[in-house]
């Protein structure tokens, strides 16, 4: 890898966050796309942290809140009289 | 290669699904309105307390904790963040608070080190293509929760705030009283680690397939 394309790999990473967001300059996002079109191992690095928050926000098993947890939240906070049925 | 904004409309955070509990209301003492709040929030403060702690019980004593210390101090929240921040700034020091009495050489300030460059990624094997049903299996599942629990707690509050529960920077900013520039620093630390455990955890697969 050459100093250079390791310099640009380098402002890719501290830039990958915000780039995956969608928060960066268009022409931020310009050089950081031309920079990817020649270099895999970034292209490696950001679609699999893309697929690793996009597996983290799909919900994983049922994550609401159990009954049973539910009706001891409300009965120690003695709402037991509101407690909503759902 | 376009970037990609999340939608966070799977997640019952999502504020235009969340009712509008009244802040009047709840000043004024009105339980209902209280239990409305409760109810509505629940849900998001538990999972919080799940992905924190990594075990129902603590969970649990974290989510009654939340709503003890909200009813408390509900006469000083002046409205300056939304309610919803408000919670999670509790949530999230009552997760941490109990994750200092389990280890008490936690602590939270420890990755102040903001000019320290990121660790190059390590593993470069593609995995992002597989197909879905295997990424999603229990076992993949169980290898994604289990990097989440091994993330150091002052990077994971920072994720599970931003990329679980969806808050944005600003937000996780304000709930976890650290600048801007800090949160951003952690999540992508965070990010960065779970990708290179997922990608150890795939990558091993992918060769194993591999070899006759």
């Amino acid at each position: 890898m050459s100093e250079n394309a390791h310099t640009h790999c380098k402002h890719l990473l501290g830039n990958l966050s915000e780039y995956i967001d969608g928060e960066l300059t268009e022409d931020l996002c310009r050089e950081i796309e031309k920079h990817l079109e020649g270099c895999e191992n970034c292209r490696i690095v950001l679609n699999t942290t893309r697929r690793t928050i996009d597996l983290v926000q799909t919900p994983i098993g049922a994550e609401s809140l159990p009954a049973e947890v539910r009706e001891r939240l409300f009965k120690r906070l003695q709402l037991d009289d509101y407690i909503p049925h759902s | 290669m376009k970037a990609v904004t999340f939608s966070n409309a799977k997640h019952p955070m999502n504020k235009s699904t969340l009712p509008e509990i009244s802040l009047e209301a709840l000043r004024a003492g009105d339980r209902a309105e209280f239990a409305r709040m409760v109810d509505a929030y629940s849900a998001p403060i538990y999972r919080l307390g799940l992905r924190m702690l990594g075990n129902p019980q603590d969970a649990e004593d974290a989510l009654q904790n939340t709503f003890i210390n909200a009813l408390t101090h509900l006469k000083d929240f002046e409205g300056r963040s939304s309610l919803a921040t408000w919670l999670y700034r509790i949530a999230s020091n009552e997760a941490l608070m109990t994750l200092r009495r389990k280890k008490p050489s936690f602590n939270l300030e420890d990755l102040q080190t903001e000019d320290s460059e990121e660790t190059p990624p390590e593993i470069l094997i593609d995995w992002s293509a597989l197909p879905e049903d295997e990424l999603l299996a229990n076992e993949s599942k169980k290898a994604l929760d289990a990097a989440i629990q091994q993330l150091p707690a002052a990077l994971r509050v920072v994720f599970v705030l931003r990329d679980i529960e969806n808050l944005s920077i600003k937000e996780t900013a304000e709930a976890l009283n650290l600048t801007e520039t800090n949160v951003k620093t952690r999540l992508l630390r965070a990010r960065l680690f779970l990708r290179e455990r997922l990608s150890a955890y795939h990558s091993e697969r992918i060769v194993r397939k591999e070899t006759p």
